[in-house]
């Protein structure tokens, strides 16, 4: 009913120009809220952890932080869509283990790196048609391809790591690149290209679009399942990567690798900004999101803090960004609930 | 009297056992609103979708232009330039107006769009509409009114050079003054050249911006008037018997799906 009231007086009240300046506190958090906590959570650190600001420690962190990252970036793409995928874990597992056998096969490195991620990619390419063009829930295909895939590393390694210390590929885990962990460079390529796809292609339009309102999508010809069947893939092939990184890094292949990781990885996106409910979210809020998390625990680890106490410290940080970009919505929410979009009958 | 820019006759289409509309003929005239008007169930929902090529027809012919049509899917309609507002307005909410506008259509290169582009002919599609109660074409569509939402699916509409603007009930959801936008801007759609379809459930609104009304009584063209030529009284005993005096069918006591 206010919305009625508000649209009669825009009628006839002169309308305020855009260029009005006046501060917007809920625009302003969207767009920088979570750079704020950051560079307060780095600047906490850098005074309490005496070694936290060291080159060699925000190597050690950003290294670390890379392959969260990098399985961050795909699922933001599935959740994007409301969909979600629990299983880029064990999708990193698995693209490990078969990166790692196709290199002590004999092929040669590159081979073996492609192999990996496209294994990852396979992966996800499965779970996208089975959400898609079954219409099964995400959370159940993915939660039974998480326990399979992790059934399948352990299959494929007899459930012992297996080691290779001449892995051809170790330096993706390992070395530098102008100065830089190499991982470090994976992570920064694969987050300009994903935020070129979301915000300068096509595709990334209709990512956005399948979220938002799918069934406008199919209405604007958008072909839904398909792009529903891509994101899949993009996680998948984003874990395989994370999985090839990860082989490198501990140059053998780990069938237990990755465990849980799926949950660090829904954390940092939800921590970045992007709504589960899909449609909502950009990539470098996921980017921010992975760095608050890997500062958080390398921090708390430098503080000496138990490990224990850690678990509570994330669990809660997790749980307030979430109260808190819930709370900023709430008024567009409410306004929505009593604005025109209600149903004619 | 012009010829029809789009000429349905002899139209059938059933629903298993069911028969939702019998050889229903209707015209759609370029410059003109014509409402089509029925009771809930009387298949005015079902024509549009077989026009938008949602659902497949029994028989029928369709001319588009004078040419005889055949309307596969979605997309031959949409290449005919038959748009359809629906009733849900099937906007993206995270989307902005321009996102919305251009969904499935975008300009510039599958790798590249064309953002600039698309934003002015939004703004130009607007301004020629005289729709002045957007602030920005940047503005997230979950922040626009009913109004302004309706405003926007409409104008999306027309920005494809289309022919045939198919309406469902634009005003079902909108107040006073917001449905009065939009049928200012249903007036101004026939103006422009185009031949409108109003599905409309409100008398008042009809007879206040359709130039023909056509209604259907029970799956079947029961009238195709003027709309100076009838009363509102007598466009209610159409929708509700089917006849009024001498117009309507003529035993629609046997009009049974």
């Amino acid at each position: 009913m206010t919305d009625r009231t508000l649209d009669k007086a825009e009628l006839t009240a002169p309308r305020p120009e855009q260029s009005t300046p006046s501060f917007d506190f809920a625009y302003w958090w969207d767009r920088v809220g979570i750079l704020v906590v950051l560079i307060a959570l780095v600047v906490l650190m850098a005074t309490i952890a005496p070694n936290f600001a060291s080159i060699d420690n925000l190597f050690n962190i950003a290294r670390s932080i890379a392959i969260n990252a990098i399985l961050a970036a795909g699922l933001t793409f599935v959740i994007l869509t409301a969909g979600i995928d629990l299983s880029v874990g064990s999708t990193l597992a698995v693209s490990g283990v078969v990166a790692v056998l196709a290199a002590i096969g004999g092929l040669p490195a590159p081979v073996a790196v492609l192999l990996g991620v496209l294994a990852g990619a396979a992966a996800g390419l499965v779970n996208g048609l089975l959400t898609a063009y079954l219409s099964l829930a995400a959370f159940i295909v993915t939660l039974g391809s998480m326990t399979y895939l992790r059934g399948l590393a352990y299959t494929m390694t007899d459930g012992q790591p297996v080691v290779d210390n001449m892995l051809g590929f170790r330096d993706i885990g390992n070395g530098y690149f102008a100065g830089i962990p190499v991982p470090v460079v994976v992570m920064a390529v694969v987050y300009v290209a994903a935020w070129f796809v979301l915000e300068r292609t096509r595709y990334g339009r209709h990512v956005y679009a399948v979220g938002g309102n799918a069934e406008a999508a199919r209405l604007a010809g958008i072909n839904v399942k398909r792009v529903i069947t891509s994101v899949y893939v993009i996680a998948g092939a984003c874990a395989g990567l994370a999985g090839v990184i990860f082989a490198a890094r501990v140059v053998s292949a780990q069938p237990t690798a990755g465990t849980s990781y799926e949950l660090d990885a829904i954390a940092a996106v939800v921590l970045g900004g992007t709504s589960l409910m899909g449609g909502r979210g950009r990539i470098i809020g996921t980017l921010i999101g992975s760095v608050i998390l890997g500062v958080l625990s390398t921090g708390l680890i430098l503080m000496n803090v138990p490990f224990f106490t850690q678990l509570l410290i994330k669990g809660g940080v997790i749980i307030f960004a979430v109260a808190v970009d819930s709370l900023k919505q709430r008024p567009l929410r409410l306004g929505r609930r009593t604005g025109g979009a209600a149903p004619a009958h | 009297m012009t010829e029809p820019i789009l000429d349905i006759t002899g139209l059938n289409k059933s629903f298993g056992p069911v028969h939702v509309l019998h050889d229903v003929d209707f015209a759609v005239r370029a410059g003109e609103v014509t409402a089509l008007v029925g009771d809930n169930g009387a298949g005015k929902s079902t024509l549009v979708k077989c026009v938008a090529g949602i659902y497949g027809t029994d028989s029928g012919r369709v001319r588009f232009r004078g040419e005889e049509v055949h309307i596969r899917g979605p997309k031959d309609a949409a290449d005919l330039g038959i748009e359809v507002v629906y009733q849900d307005l099937a906007l993206a909410d995270n989307l902005d107006i321009v996102q919305n506008m251009f969904l499935g259509r975008e300009r510039g290169s599958a790798w590249l769009l064309d953002e600039a582009n698309m934003e002015q002919a939004a703004r130009e599609t607007l301004a020629s509409l005289s729709v002045r109660t957007v602030k920005s074409v940047r503005t997230p569509v979950s922040a626009l009114s009913g109004g302004q939402r309706q405003t926007v699916a409409i104008a999306k509409s027309v920005l494809w050079d289309s022919k045939v603007v198919l309406l469902d009930e634009p005003t079902a959801a909108l107040g006073v003054a917001q449905t009065r936008q939009v049928l200012d801007l249903v007036r101004r759609l026939a103006e422009q050249g185009l031949g409108v379809v109003l599905i409309s459930h409100n008398m008042a609104d009809v007879f206040e911006v359709a130039d023909r009304i056509a209604v259907l009584y029970l799956g079947r063209m029961a009238a195709e008037v003027h709309t100076k030529d009838v009363t509102h009284g007598q466009v209610v005993e159409l929708i509700t018997a089917g006849r009024s005096g001498d117009i309507g069918l003529a035993r629609p006591e046997n009009a049974v799906l």
